[in-house]
């Protein structure tokens, strides 16, 4: 621990690694600066016209990554021999595939690309979860950026970011399929029938609302508290670290996997049940 | 903790990141796999045909060796009939040909034999004038004893 030197409470420590990088206008010092917990400017002070540099930082850099290493399958790819890194992503893409076929049985060109994009980019989010704790904040100190949280996805404004984005998608969808009429008497005439309208349509926009919600607190749930777990570890004394951090590691491996496979999941089901019509 | 921004930035890096990966990364890649399947596919099938085409080729070939088998043993037979028939036939040719030099060279030693007479008479007839003038000492007219000369002649 102690990665900023001096004297550092366990709280401090804490606060000091779940503060993202904010950026913004802070009205207090009537100044753009980033967030200063130690000069009493906290991340709160600067209300929504903020941005997380850090999180988007990392989040972009890893869909780029993303991006460069399928593409750069994508153009080579061969109906030949395929060279190990082709198969690798060959063997995801084919994976991401049979799920997709396996839930949403209708025509839909984007559905695929989307569930595949979900799967890796969370999946690679996740995974700088298993970068020790102290490791980029410590270099971002030396580099004189004073907070660093690499893991986007521990940030709630990028899985809701993508959760609204699925949300957006199935409103979309729904109304395509069904027509603006017929979407909203999906959401009036079920399940009780026509004279129980009102609650009909609570029931159901709070059943919709709840998608994208839920999709989003699961995956950064999982995430923060992996994350949290990590940084109490972190705070043992560094021989004992690894009797704790090793199997929680091991452990987060699973988690991180199974979370974006949960996400990618849910996203096709979601947008199959857009699709459906009753 | 704070919902701010980002939320939105995360939202549009997202959708971009989603219509590249549908424009450029998910049709070349399900392509070349659709591709490849067709491939192999193809490659078992063309297998298959192969295999049911070597055992038609080989049961064909069976048959060919032993039609080809008869037809060379019947050749042979046919060869071997017609070997004893020459040779038959030369034998039957060569005694004919004996024979008939046999009798020829009869005929001519006979003849040989009358020509020999014929000359040996002619001498002898000379000698005994010969021996005849001799003994009488006296020359004998050839012309007026040939007729003596040849009734002796022909006694000899």
């Amino acid at each position: 621990m102690a990665s900023s030197g001096d004297t550092l409470t366990s709280s401090e420590y804490i606060s000091h690694h779940l503060t993202n990088l904010t950026f913004g206008y802070h009205e207090g010092t009537d100044s753009w600066r980033f967030v200063d917990t130690s000069n009493g400017i906290m991340p709160a002070d600067f209300g929504f016209w903020a941005i997380h540099v850090d999180t988007m930082l990392w989040s972009i850099g890893l869909g780029l990554f993303f991006i460069w290493l399928f593409k750069k399958v994508a153009s080579t790819a061969t109906s030949g021999v395929p060279g190990s890194v082709q198969n690798f992503v060959e063997s995801i893409v084919e994976f991401v595939d049979d799920n997709v076929n396996s839930i949403f049985h209708y025509k839909n060109a984007l559905i695929a690309p989307l569930a595949l994009t979900i799967f890796i980019w969370i999946f690679l989010m996740n995974l700088m979860d298993l970068v020790p704790v102290d490791w980029v904040p410590f270099i971002a100190q030396e580099m004189g950026v004073g907070y660093m949280k690499m893991v986007p996805t521990t940030d709630p404004n990028a899985t809701l970011g993508m959760a609204f984005s699925v949300f957006f998608l199935i409103v979309y969808y729904s109304i395509k399929q069904k027509g603006v009429g017929g979407f909203l008497a999906e959401l009036s005439f079920m399940p009780l029938g026509k004279w129980f309208l009102p609650f009909n349509l609570f029931l159901e926009v709070v059943g919709l609302l709840a998608k994208p919600i839920s999709l989003a607190l699961r995956l950064f749930g999982n995430m923060y508290a992996g994350e949290m777990i990590f940084i109490l570890i972190a705070m043992l004394p560094f021989w004992a670290q690894w009797l704790l951090s090793v199997p929680w590691a091991l452990f987060h491996i699973l988690v991180i996997t199974l979370q974006a496979f949960i996400f990618m999941v849910l996203t096709i089901v979601y947008l199959a049940m857009a699709h459906d019509d009753h | 903790m704070n919902i701010n921004l980002t939320i939105i930035g995360q939202a549009i890096s997202f959708a971009i990141f989603v219509m590249i990966c549908m424009k450029y990364v998910w049709p070349p890649i399900t392509g070349a796999l659709a591709e490849r399947k067709k491939k192999i596919a193809d490659g078992l099938d063309a297998a298959d045909r192969a295999q049911r085409d070597l055992e038609l080729a080989q049961e064909k070939a069976m048959s060919d060796m032993r039609k080809s088998k008869e037809e060379a043993a019947a050749v042979i037979e046919q060869a071997n009939k017609r070997a004893n028939q020459i040779v038959d036939e030369a034998k039957e040719k060569a005694r004919e040909e004996a024979n008939r030099l046999i009798t020829a060279a009869k005929a001519e030693i006979d003849q040989e034999a009358n020509r020999a007479k014929e000359t040996l008479r002619a001498e002898v007839a000379t000698l005994v004038v010969a021996g005849a003038e001799k003994i009488l000492e006296a020359s004998v007219d050839a012309n007026a004893h040939a007729q003596l000369v040849e009734k002796l002649a022909a006694e000899l």
